[in-house]
């Protein structure tokens, strides 16, 4: 909670002015029953009626001043709802885009979508409701509070020394509720990650004829959900009531010492009365601030949450080293191992890899699945950071590198890349403002101008989300030209053309080579043919380079790599 | 295929559809639980009942303190405040019931209502959700219903509760000083003209906020999967522009929608002051004309609180009760959305299926207007083996889609044992195939659940020796957990070709009679692709095959293979026939040893 409060604090000056403008609204609500009585009391007795017409009329104007005023102050109290919420939203996001790698995989893409939607949503109608209801009731609460004290301070005493009591009780609440509001919240992520579950593979479920049995399994998800709603429901609701009971136990002590009171003469039965009447002021004005205090557990739940996301992990710390490697190389790999567990032996993914790589020379990266092929990649750009060894881009270490100045040296296409719901210009553009001329070399390189060019819209066609509409051919080859786009120092292609037919790989990479000669790559594959003709081939097995060479050198050198050649140059099943 | 599109672009559809209709359909769901409703409403009257006796209690007491000094009646006082305590604690401990009772009967309704959407979700066409945003959709499962649900949980109390009241200090008000009622022939005529006229104002608004928030959700989604790709472009400040327009938006529109909505209680408030300063106004007026007493005028007042009090409160909840309604409309639309057709009258499978198929003059497109197969016929023989090649896009994924019909044709028909497909049961008709594509799907799982996905009832020993034989039995064991390992969510800690292992092990559980292989060993190297090769085989082994690779060295022994270009088979017949014609097959293969 101390980080919305963070939040707020720019708006004190804002939501301070609000308040005042809701204390005198609410006065002039308090000032209609007083001018009754003082029209009952006063003016009836002297049978004014031009009297009675002004202060009716006055307490016309009283009714006018308490609606604009409360307006006024409800319109201010939900323009810093909407500021602070869209600050609080906008940093979240920010946060998400800039996580580490790993933290993302702690977090969970589905918690960090119900973190960024129901957990603000829930924050934003608190900071709302907060300022409107939060100020009414406690000026109501200080101002029964005030008068009874004024009135008859021993009765008032009485009532006053329940408030130890009603606190206690709230904290005891929160402390039970606000996990209840945790489990709930980590329910409804599991609930987000069974209908993404039950989106993205539609067409499998269907194909399986699964639907019962995932109906099945939601259905043990909903009622999990529904389980911790009803509990932290079921704990809130104890609030209300108990409040009543305090209260309503203090009312009748009230009266008994009243009673007392009045048999020694130190008490009016009239001021009793009074009392009576007061009280039901401040008790209301308790069940409002009960209500609060369950939008404020529910509220702090969600909060936490946000909290979390907010603290975690975004950059990779830059460590200065001072060996220095090639300066020539573009690509250093020294003696590079990596865990994704942090394990040792067994455990490793890849063990001890060094190659070294000249600019606009062109790496390939071939090897069994699992073999450790797309975990280089994710050490190269440093999404994970290396156990042991170092890793070196244009001479200088990676870790030295800011992430923004590592990550502006490449251009990437990813196994798992993804296409947004937008054009197919914003798509290869992503932001970055290039050039149609750019945009449209980097097609015809990826070989993909020819279905682009042959849509109606051409640049312009929309895409559906995920590029759905797409085959997975024409996805990858968008992915690539994405990469191409803006000319990179580095392009890696991760797996990225084995949706494409031979003819349509070959010519890839013939076109990568001659439009964009500057450019170093590393390319894996799984097909020969798809990096025989590189300048440099890293054969990978079981995490281990078990070759580093040309083709010729590879051919009769390694013997992965020669079966694997033979495999699928003999063509024989 | 179209782009995305939300469903709130057809605002002026939306506009036109009543309010009474989906409080009609709410109360589907709420009359489900009517025992407990019904309950809940004699606690209702219990409770306020009981703490309406407090005040009176708590009167007589007053009056047996009135003495004054010396003078109090404490046995009175005793007894009346015991009985007070009793009356409060009994009050207190009804409206815990009732609550809690609410909370049951709400949850039962969301748990329901939730249900039916998924339920509803999973039965919609695939083309839905090549439509629509995931997170959108997500949005109405978790915003819209929340907000129904605390709708719901709260506020049929306070209008039950409201009611009592109000038709009770209306009878005492018309004993009194019929007369004096008259005023609020002035206020409560005000009073509904300004609730209508915030309603009609602010429910579209509450529309747009939850439309805003579906697609912010939409957004997020779509970023949070693409997070990698996001951060390899250094495209982050370009992510938070875009998300900050959706944000704003959503923020806006709520802001909109409050704006309105927060003048609704002191919009009432006002209206009830007015209504006690009218009261006063004739009131005394009254009095002075010797119409009515002092005595009656002031209780006139206190029951014209009472009165005002709860219609006050309705009003409160009344903006929630518009947001309750427009998230309600939006669940309602998403449970509109039209369900896969419906098996047809008497639809059932042949007896034993031979797993003959055959196209008869299809043509299809996504969009009617965008044909991308043409007039295609084709005759495959149960049992054979189909290899489908082609340029990326030329419409191998298509077939699919008609085979498995996932769509249906625009004009001609899709046979199998020489019945049209669209006479078959649908979910008979895919369970009759088993099925690897490119595109991999496990759930988050353990690795066990995701193998018997296709076969409940599959012996761990079946299991494991499907995965031997997929060459994926090793690559399990060495997991943390073996196969009990829970794969995270997207399976992002396996690789893609592990995953289609694992997909060829989960097909090779399932005994099927069709067989559809799309690039179902593209991510698998070809060594493994070599020792699985028997395996393969197996699998095919009796099964009509439909088979489609880049890597034509794997279909070189099909029985037919079709070549496919922009949509129409342009080449059919064995490899070495097709080799012999040198058309398009025979380049497309030699392209690959170049």
């Amino acid at each position: 909670m101390k980080r919305l409060f963070a939040y707020l604090q720019k708006y004190m000056g804002r939501m301070g002015l609000g308040l005042v403008i809701k204390f005198v609204g609410t006065m002039m609500d308090l000032l209609i029953p007083w001018a009754l009585t003082h029209i009952l009391n006063e003016v009836v007795p002297q049978k004014d009626v031009g009297l009675l017409l002004w202060w009716s009329a006055g307490m016309f104007a009283f009714s006018a001043i308490a609606f604009s005023f409360n307006v006024i102050a409800n319109r201010m109290a939900t323009v810093v709802a909407r500021d602070s919420a869209l600050e609080i939203r906008r940093d979240a996001f920010s946060q998400m885009v800039r996580l580490t790698v790993p933290e993302t995989d702690r977090i969970s893409q589905s918690s960090l979508i119900s973190r960024l939607t129901t957990d603000t949503y829930n924050v934003h109608a608190f900071i709302g409701r907060i300022q409107r209801l939060g100020v009414r009731a406690p000026i109501l609460l200080i101002g029964g509070a005030v008068i009874t004290l004024s009135m008859e301070p021993v009765l008032a005493g009485v009532l006053l020394a329940t408030m130890p009591l009603v606190t206690f009780a709230s904290i005891m609440i929160n402390r039970k509720g606000l996990p209840m509001f945790l489990r709930q919240q980590k329910a409804i992520d599991k609930l987000v990650l069974t209908v993404r579950d039950n989106i993205t593979g539609a067409r499998v479920i269907k194909a399986l004829g699964m639907e019962e049995s995932e109906i099945e399994r939601f259905a043990g998800v909903n009622s999990d959900v529904s389980l911790w709603e009803t509990r932290s429901g079921a704990t809130m609701a104890l609030s209300s009531p108990i409040m009543n009971v305090i209260l309503n136990m203090g009312l009748c002590a009230v009266i008994l010492v009243g009673a007392a009171r009045s048999d020694l003469g130190l008490t009016q039965p009239g001021t009793v009365i009074a009392f009576l009447t007061y009280f039901s002021i401040i008790l209301n004005a308790m069940l409002n601030i009960t209500r609060i205090f369950v939008m404020y557990t529910k509220a702090s739940a969600s909060m936490r949450r946000l909290d979390e996301l907010l603290s975690a992990k975004t950059e990779l710390p830059q460590v200065y080293m001072d060996d220095c490697a090639d300066k020539n190389a573009a690509i250093e790999f020294s003696r590079v191992r990596f865990s994704y567990s942090g394990g040792e032996d067994e455990k490793l993914n890849l063990r001890d890899i060094s190659f070294k790589l000249q600019k606009g020379e062109t790496l390939g990266v071939l090897g069994a699945t699992g073999s450790g092929k797309s975990t280089l990649i994710r050490l190269l750009e440093r999404f994970y950071t290396v156990s042991g060894g170092d890793i070196y881009i244009f001479g200088k270490p990676i870790c030295e590198y800011g992430e923004k100045e590592l990550h502006s040296l490449f251009g990437s296409a990813f196994q798992s890349d993804i296409l947004f719901a937008d054009t197919i210009r914003a798509n290869i553009d992503f932001g970055r403002g290039l050039s149609d001329e750019a945009i449209v070399k980097a097609l015809r390189c990826a070989q993909a101008y020819d279905f682009v060019s042959s849509q109606e819209e051409g640049l312009e066609r929309r895409l559906a989300p995920r590029g759905a509409d797409l085959s997975g051919g024409q996805k990858q080859r968008l992915y690539i030209a994405r990469a191409l786009a803006a000319s990179p120092k580095i392009l890696v292609l991760d797996d990225s053309s084995s949706a494409l037919d031979y003819q349509t790989d070959a010519a890839l990479r013939h076109d990568i080579r001659q439009m964009y000669p500057e450019t170093t790559v590393v390319l894996i594959a799984q097909r020969v043919s798809s990096v025989h003709s590189s300048d440099l081939i890293l054969c990978l097995d079981d995490g281990r380079s078990v070759g580093l060479g040309t083709h010729d050198e590879l051919m009769r050198s390694c013997e992965v790599y020669r079966e694997t050649a033979q495999l699928q140059m003999g063509g024989d099943i | 295929m179209q782009a995305k599109r939300g469903w709130g672009n057809a605002t002026d559809t939306i506009q036109k559809t009543r309010r009474i209709p989906v409080i009609k359909r709410l109360w589907g769901y709420v009359i489900g639980g009517k025992w407990l409703l019904l309950l809940a409403l004699v606690l209702t009257i219990g409770s306020n009942v009981l703490a309406l006796a407090g005040p009176k209690l708590s009167g007589n007491a007053i009056d047996a303190l009135a003495g004054g000094k010396g003078m109090v009646d404490f046995p009175t006082v005793y007894y009346y405040v015991l009985l007070m305590l009793g009356f409060y604690i009994l009050s207190s401990l009804l409206s815990l019931v009732l609550s809690r009772l609410m909370i049951r009967l709400t949850q039962q309704i969301v748990v329901r209502l939730r249900g039916d959407v998924f339920e509803h979700i999973s039965r919609l066409p695939v083309s839905f959700f090549d439509r629509h945003q995931s997170g959108d959709i997500i949005s109405h499962i978790t915003y819209d219903i929340d907000t129904l649900a605390a709708s719901l949980s709260s506020d049929v109390i306070t209008v039950s509760t409201s009611v009592i009241t109000v038709v009770g200090s209306l009878v005492m008000m018309l004993t009194i000083c019929p007369l004096l009622v008259a005023v609020f022939a002035v206020t409560v005529p005000l009073s509904m003209l300004f609730t209508r006229f915030m309603s009609r104002k602010v429910r579209p608004l509450f529309r747009k906020r939850s439309r805003a928030l579906g697609e912010m959700n939409g957004f997020v989604e779509e970023m949070a999967s693409g997070l990698n790709t996001i951060k390899a472009y250094n495209r982050e400040e370009y992510a938070d522009e875009r998300f900050m327009s959706h944000n704003s938006d959503a923020c806006q529109s709520y802001y909109e929608a409050d704006y309105y909505a927060c003048m609704t209680g002191p919009g009432v408030n006002f209206i009830n002051n007015l209504s006690l300063s009218l009261i006063s106004c004739f009131g005394a007026l009254m009095f002075l004309s010797g119409g009515i007493s002092l005595g009656n005028l002031s209780s006139f007042v206190l029951y014209s609180r009472k009165f005002s009090g709860p219609i006050n409160e309705t009003a409160n909840i009344l903006s929630e009760m518009q947001s309750a309604l427009a998230a309600a409309e939006r669940v309602f639309r998403l449970l509109d959305e039209k369900e896969e057709e419906k098996d047809s009258e008497g639809a059932e499978m042949p007896e034993k299926l031979r797993g003959s198929v055959a196209f008869d003059n299809v043509s299809f497109g996504y969009l009617k207007s965008k044909i991308v197969l043409h007039n295609v016929c084709l005759d495959i023989p149960a049992g054979s083996v189909t290899a489908i090649v082609g340029a990326t896009g030329a419409g191998k994924t298509t077939l699919v889609n008609l085979l498995m019909r996932f769509y249906d044709p625009n004009s001609g028909a899709v046979l199998m044992d020489e019945r049209d497909l669209r006479a078959l049961p649908r979910a008979e008709l895919r369970k009759s195939y088993t099925m690897v594509l490119q595109d991999t799907w496990l759930f988050e799982g353990t690795v066990i659940n995701n193998l018997r996905y296709g076969k409940p009832d599959a012996s761990l020993e079946e299991v494991e020796n499907a995965c031997r034989r997929a060459r994926i039995d090793s690559f399990i064991r060495s997991l943390p957990s073996g196969y009990d390992t829970v794969l995270s969510e997207d399976g992002a800690n396996i690789s893609r070709g592990q995953k289609q292992l694992l997909c060829i092990a989960r097909a090779m559980l399932g005994k099927k009679k069709m067989l559809i292989l799309d690039e179902a060993t593209s991510n698998v190297d070809i060594r493994t692709e070599k020792l699985i090769q028997d395996a393969m085989a197996e699998l095919m082994r009796g099964k009509t095959c439909f088979v489609i690779a880049h890597r034509l060295s794997t279909i070189v022994g099909a029985d037919r293979i079709l070549v496919m270009k922009d949509g129409d088979v342009v080449e059919s017949g064995t490899h070495a026939e097709l080799m012999k014609a040198g058309g398009t097959y025979s380049e497309l293969y030699r392209a690959q040893f170049a």
